[in-house]
């Protein structure tokens, strides 16, 4: 198994978290971490962290500015797979990545233990492999799988 | 010390007048507040709007109790580091978040070692006055089960067969959540 390129998005806070936790899954990878929050240290020192805009529902006027961010990183890292564990920002750059060929992963939040989130239905028609940390909402939606949860 | 703190997004100023109101009638424990987007004015909290990620860790590691929205960073963050923390979710019907899913969480964690629940102001009080039970628990591993590793793993290395059928269900996991042994 050569090294792949992987794209690594999370918004700060929960969603960085659980992305964090998975980072064992990245390892012998070349592994290039998006999030929001300035700051931000990546769950291995050898990889690399790009600062993404926060765009969200409550802040659509970003969105241009964070299209125009993810478009840039995804053509300098041409990532092979894309992860993202949410939220918006994360939605976007599955859709930036499997533009440009990227296999694409969704791993909806821990948080949303009730029903997916919005941006994790919408990942539905962008992600190659669509992930619920809840067995219990994939007979939600056809093609919804999951692994468990990251906890 | 205690740490409060309620993310970075939106504002949550029911927790942090409860907390605050409880600091200032204690006086003796200092407490630190990262209070974000608040347009209230502290009396007993040594407050700041945002902290760096690296200080804010570090406040993490150090602090004896922990109390936050019912965010999973806070919540996987204090079970890692073996830290006790108590959680009031957010209430969307009150415009503090876009859905209930903080109620939820906040449901989940109810029977955790370490988690401790508030569903309101006067719950967290309450706590608080009664901070000798706010017990630390073991911390637990700061990655995911091996068995999620390996799925993602396969995924991202192209090997897995069954990646978009709903078949590949791992029963039994995380009707509660999972402890380091």
């Amino acid at each position: 198994m050569s090294a792949k390129r992987l794209l690594l998005v999370a918004s700060g806070g929960g969603h960085w978290v659980q992305l964090a936790r998975m980072s064992p899954a990245f390892d012998g990878h070349k592994a290039t971490y998006v999030t929001t929050l300035p700051g931000t240290q990546p769950p291995s020192p050898s990889a690399k962290v790009a600062l993404i805009c926060d765009a969200s529902r409550s802040k659509p006027h970003l969105l241009i500015l964070l299209f125009f961010q993810l478009l840039w990183i995804v053509i300098r890292v041409r990532p092979e797979v894309a992860v993202s564990t949410g939220a918006a920002p994360g939605l976007l750059a599955i859709q930036i990545s499997k533009l440009f060929g990227a296999k694409t992963i969704w791993i909806d939040s821990i948080a949303n233990s009730e029903e997916l989130s919005l941006s994790g239905r919408l990942a539905g028609r962008y992600a190659d492999v669509w992930l619920t940390q809840w067995p219990h909402l994939t007979g939600a939606h056809p093609g919804l799988t999951s692994y468990g949860g990251v906890l | 010390m205690i740490l409060l703190s309620v993310g970075t997004q939106l504002p949550f100023d029911r927790l942090i007048r409860a907390v605050d109101t409880w600091a200032y009638e204690n006086g003796q424990v200092e407490v630190i507040g990262q209070t974000g987007h608040s347009s209230y004015t502290p009396r007993g909290l040594k407050s700041f709007p945002f902290l760096d990620p690296q200080k804010f860790r570090s406040l993490q590691e150090q602090a004896t109790l922990h109390i936050a929205h019912a965010g999973m960073g806070s919540i996987l963050t204090a079970m890692e580091l073996g830290k006790p923390i108590l959680i009031m979710p957010r209430d969307h019907t009150q415009g503090e978040h876009r859905n209930g899913h903080q109620l939820a969480t906040a449901k989940r964690f109810v029977d955790t070692p370490g988690v401790f629940v508030a569903f309101n102001e006067q719950q967290v009080i309450h706590h608080l006055r009664h901070i000798e039970n706010l017990a630390a628990p073991a911390s637990t591993s700061a990655k995911a089960p091996d068995a999620f590793l390996s799925q993602l793993r396969a995924s991202i290395e192209g090997v897995r067969q069954a990646d978009r059928r709903a078949d590949s269900l791992q029963p039994g996991t995380l009707s509660t959540p999972r402890r380091a042994s």
